[in-house]
């Protein structure tokens, strides 16, 4: 129960503790465990699969079914102080109406996701010539739920038209090890990314 | 002039005589009556009621379960009438998701009832005579009303969970809405927050069926010596149907003939599922009343938890501190999933504690009260999460 994803401790740690948070595709619901018991966060679930939700359920988790697109916009403004979307905003149908959801419903939203202009990624597509397949993206072009992939520099670059504050950009390399470089090496070199936005 | 337990036994049924010789009863309402949604304020009225296990030291363990339309107080023991078991044995019990071990476990028949509280079975303490169709129609709310009367009156100041199927359901929305800082988690499993056109329907063709029955006698038929048996028995198998899945009557029955090798070429009941829902009919009228039948099933068609509120059933449960944790099961037609996620939509709109888990199941409606593992495994974990944030310790 301690150990939980490198990604998601990051998340855990962004979160101050006695606050109220709600994770959009909480999966097993193992953040919001974390968070629960060892935060003392108010922290809901919602979970697209409904075996996942009851799973949630039987461990003593709050959570419904439900998935961003759709559900976010059912809450009050403010009514967290968190709002965090982990490796689930590429496959969003509207990233970017779900981000203004998020920090509608979210004093803040954290948001993880796959960089797609990661160097293993590019050299895959470039030499390869096909899709590709990494640890972070393991799926075939035709079942990947994936459909709105960005690079790290993407995602800068929507908070900037939508007006959003980064509050906290962090960039992990392949080991899910926080790396600390310019934008534009961190852009090739980071497998993945987690960032802490509030409304600018 | 104040009725006497014994007064108001004289009005009763076998039935309710011997219900209410197996579990405990108050008399409320004597000095401040019960004012009804109709208009009508009630009292003195009986509370019949069943507990389980013990209240704790800080009187924080108290578990109310609200029973549906025709079920009663006797939810894990032998039924006083019937001679069969506990209609929730199957959560209720040592060991069980419910332990009385655990917790103090109060199950009270509801207003309009027919199980020993007060319903047209008992005696109009202005006339003395039975109320039949004089007594005044009940509400959900108006039943909530008085179980939160017959707290006071054990001196239960909230209740760790209210939990309840069906109407039982509703009870527990109701309470949610209008108690909630009594209801620290509320459970409403396959319910919904209002009784929808077709479910009124459903329940219109039993009370036409009760009512078109001769032997009503206009609701005076205990005055009559008679029974409205074929009406109250037909009443009982249409709603039968609406508590099964179409998929659960055709695997328990199919085509299959009862007692015979071929079509009989009549109206007997050539099959099985005719002659199980006779049964079903005939059963229930020696343990049901008939106009107990008629007021209950209008408390629920006159559900509608966001009418009372404005018209938005979000306004319901605004500020509400409790923790909800709502069941739907995929085959039941009566209170489809949809409409527990109406609940979930509304508690979502004002951010309250949700969670909800729809429970595969091929059994219709009645799923809530058999065996269904999935249930008892999310229940069990919701209820362990919410104890521990409750401080409830594992022996009282």
């Amino acid at each position: 129960m301690n150990a939980i994803r490198v990604d998601l401790q990051l998340i855990a740690d962004m979160v101050e503790p006695a606050t109220r948070a709600l994770d959009v595709g909480c999966g097993d619901g193992s953040l919001l465990a974390y968070l629960v018991n060892f935060k003392r966060v108010d922290a809901r679930g919602m979970e697209l699969s409904q075996a996942g939700v009851n799973a949630c359920v039987a461990n003593g988790l709050s959570v419904i079914q439900g998935d961003a697109d759709a559900d976010l916009r059912d809450y009050p403004d403010d009514a967290f102080d968190y709002v965090i979307l982990s490796q689930t905003l590429q496959a969003t149908r509207e990233p970017r109406e779900v981000l203004r959801q998020m920090l509608r419903v979210g004093k803040r939203a954290i948001v993880s996701f796959p960089n797609f202009a990661h160097w293993h990624v590019r050299l895959r597509l470039v030499f390869g010539g096909r899709m590709p397949e990494t640890p972070s993206l393991p799926y075939k072009w035709y079942d990947t739920p994936n459909i709105h992939l960005c690079s790290i520099d993407d995602f800068r670059g929507l908070c900037r038209d939508m007006g959003l504050a980064i509050e906290r950009a962090i960039v992990l390399d392949r080991n899910s090890t926080p790396i600390n470089l310019p934008p534009l090496l961190a852009n090739l070199l980071g497998e993945q990314a987690v960032f802490m936005l509030r409304r600018g | 002039m104040e009725a006497t337990t014994d007064t108001v036994l004289d009005g009763l049924a076998d039935a309710e005589r011997k219900a209410l010789a197996r579990c405990r009863h108050a008399v409320l309402g004597a000095r401040r009556p019960l004012r009804l949604d109709c208009g009508v304020d009630l009292g003195p009225y009986r509370v019949a009621y069943q507990t389980y296990g013990s209240l704790n030291a800080d009187r924080s363990n108290a578990v109310l379960i609200c029973h549906a339309l025709t079920l009663d107080q006797f939810v894990a023991e032998q039924h006083p009438v019937t001679g069969k078991e506990g209609w929730w044995d199957s959560l209720v019990g040592p060991g069980k998701v419910l332990d009385p071990a655990r917790y103090f476990i109060i199950c009270i028949n509801v207003l309009g009832g027919c199980m020993g509280t007060t319903g047209p079975l008992a005696l109009d303490p202005a006339t003395g005579r039975p109320w039949n169709l004089r007594f005044p129609v009940v509400t959900v709310a108006d039943m909530v009303r008085a179980q939160a009367e017959l707290l006071d009156h054990l001196g239960i100041p909230d209740l760790f969970c209210v939990i309840g199927g069906s109407m039982g359901g509703m009870q527990v929305l109701e309470w949610a809405a209008s108690y909630p800082r009594r209801v620290f988690t509320a459970v409403p499993i396959a319910c919904a927050a209002r009784h929808s056109a077709q479910n009124i329907a459903f329940h219109e063709v039993g009370r036409q069926a009760i009512m078109a029955d001769p032997e009503w006698k206009s609701g005076d038929y205990r005055q009559h010596g008679t029974v409205p048996a074929r009406g109250l028995s037909v009443a009982r198998m249409t709603a039968h149907i609406t508590y099964l899945s179409e998929q659960a009557l055709q695997r328990k029955f199919g085509r299959a003939l009862q007692d015979r090798d071929a079509l009989g070429f009549g109206f007997d009941a050539d099959f099985q599922v005719e002659s199980y829902l006779r049964h079903q009919g005939s059963t229930f009228v020696e343990r049901f009343d008939a106009n107990s039948y008629l007021y209950i099933t209008r408390a629920m068609d006159y559900f509608d938890l966001a009418s009372a509120h404005g018209g938005v059933l979000a306004n319901a449960f605004k500020g509400s501190p409790t923790r909800f944790c709502l069941f739907s099961f995929t085959s039941d037609w009566l209170f489809p999933t949809r409409e527990s996620r109406e609940i979930v939509h509304a508690l979502n709109a004002v951010a309250a504690n949700v969670s909800f888990v729809e429970i595969d199941s091929d059994k219709g409606h009645d799923a809530f009260l058999l065996d269904e593992p999935e249930m008892f495994r999310t229940l069990a974990g919701f209820l362990k999460g919410a104890a521990t944030v409750r401080g409830l310790k594992d022996t009282p």
